[in-house]
């Protein structure tokens, strides 16, 4: 069986693979979401980012745009890390409607309303990952939500320096997804780690 | 300021300039922003580093990886542009921890690692350290302005300062 050792390594038929976990994962976790605040949500195509390290704060509109992340560490077959990002904007039209409630932008969040959020991270995590680990068959458990409200260039550094320890670039499999009215919108980020790459390919009959 | 003389310089890369030049890094986090100044010449350098050591990785090819061969990096291109190593002095940004995650245990501490990194190299290679804003858990955008050396540093909901 071949071994992937650097992300440079993967070809178009795995980047296929990655972009169609990226998928399944995320349209499960829209519906997740979808149905928690009872709206309609679109969902963009998954793109698989393979990025030199001096891009990838380009990712989420701006190094020094302010975004909230909420990340999960991943443990079991697949080790890495996922992301659920969000504006600001769309943080506070989530929240006002779980809260069932109007605040405007210019309010600071409670602390229930943060809590509130990771509980969303936390259910949206859960659905990506489920499905991915029964496609795959791979046992992937999330940790706890652990959320920061930065410049998104600061929040992309914990994973980039992740893949700065094997290689010279990182791969994010990112999907974007949109609520039509409010237009609340944010992105999954899947991060998995390079050993991860090789049970993934690996499950899915790639090599076989 | 005149956008044209911003410089930027992304994650794991670095540049020099000098006067009127304007070094500047966004969303700096777990990485640190190592700056050097020589007043006399009015010029400057900034490296974003984002692991400490160089010899603890295989694939050490981009030196502006590391806090190590970065800043022995920045200094040599520094050099090559007019600046006098005895002059040149330091300034620091950066090294946050992100998440609280990173506090539980030592190998996820990697803002404060690169911080120790960076000033086990200056202190080896005699460069001294005038000012530093490192640590805590949140980001920083920072622009080193050539005419006078100041480092400008923007956070979000934490103010800015100059060091």
């Amino acid at each position: 069986m071949p071994k992937i050792h650097d992300v440079d390594q993967l070809n178009t038929l795995h980047l296929d693979v990655l972009r169609e976990i990226g998928n399944i994962g995320s349209g499960n976790a829209t519906t997740a979401l979808a149905k928690l605040i009872n709206k309609k949500i679109d969902m963009g195509v998954p793109k698989v980012n393979v990025l030199e390290f001096k891009h990838v704060a380009d990712l989420l509109g701006g190094a020094d745009t302010e975004v909230i992340g909420i990340l999960f560490n991943l443990s079991g077959d697949i080790t890495g890390m996922m992301m659920f990002v969000l504006d600001q904007r769309s943080v506070r039209i989530l929240v006002n409607l779980l809260m069932g409630r109007e605040v405007h932008d210019d309010e600071a969040f409670t602390d229930l309303d943060l809590s509130a959020l990771q509980e969303i991270g936390n259910i949206l995590a859960g659905s990506y990952l489920s499905s991915l680990a029964s496609l795959t068959n791979l046992k992937i458990a999330p940790s706890i939500p652990y959320m920061a409200q930065d410049m998104a260039g600061a929040i992309l550094s914990v994973p980039a320096i992740e893949f700065g320890k094997i290689g010279d670039k990182a791969l994010f499999i990112e999907t974007e997804f949109i609520e039509g009215h409010d237009q609340v919108s944010g992105y999954f980020i899947l991060i998995p780690e390079m050993t991860s790459f090789n049970k993934i390919l690996n499950a899915l009959g790639v090599w076989s | 300021m005149d956008q044209k003389m911003m410089i930027k310089v992304g994650m794991a890369d670095l540049n020099t300039s000098k006067y009127p030049g304007v070094l500047t890094t966004l969303g700096l986090g777990s990485c640190v922003g190592i700056t050097l100044y020589d007043p006399i010449e009015k010029i400057g350098g900034l490296a974003h580093v984002m692991l400490p050591d160089s010899t603890q990785i295989r694939d050490n090819q981009n030196k502006a990886k590391f806090a190590d061969t970065g800043t022995i990096q920045l200094v040599e291109e520094m050099t090559k542009i007019g600046a006098k190593k005895n002059r040149l002095v330091a300034k620091l940004a950066g090294g946050a921890q992100m998440f609280a995650f990173q506090q539980t245990n030592d190998l996820m501490r990697i803002g404060e690692r690169n911080v120790l990194a960076t000033k086990k190299i200056l202190g080896e290679l005699g460069i001294p350290i005038v000012a530093e804003d490192t640590g805590a858990n949140y980001g920083r955008t920072i622009e080193l302005h050539t005419h006078n050396g100041v480092l400008l540093i923007k956070t979000i909901g934490k103010g800015i300062k100059e060091i």
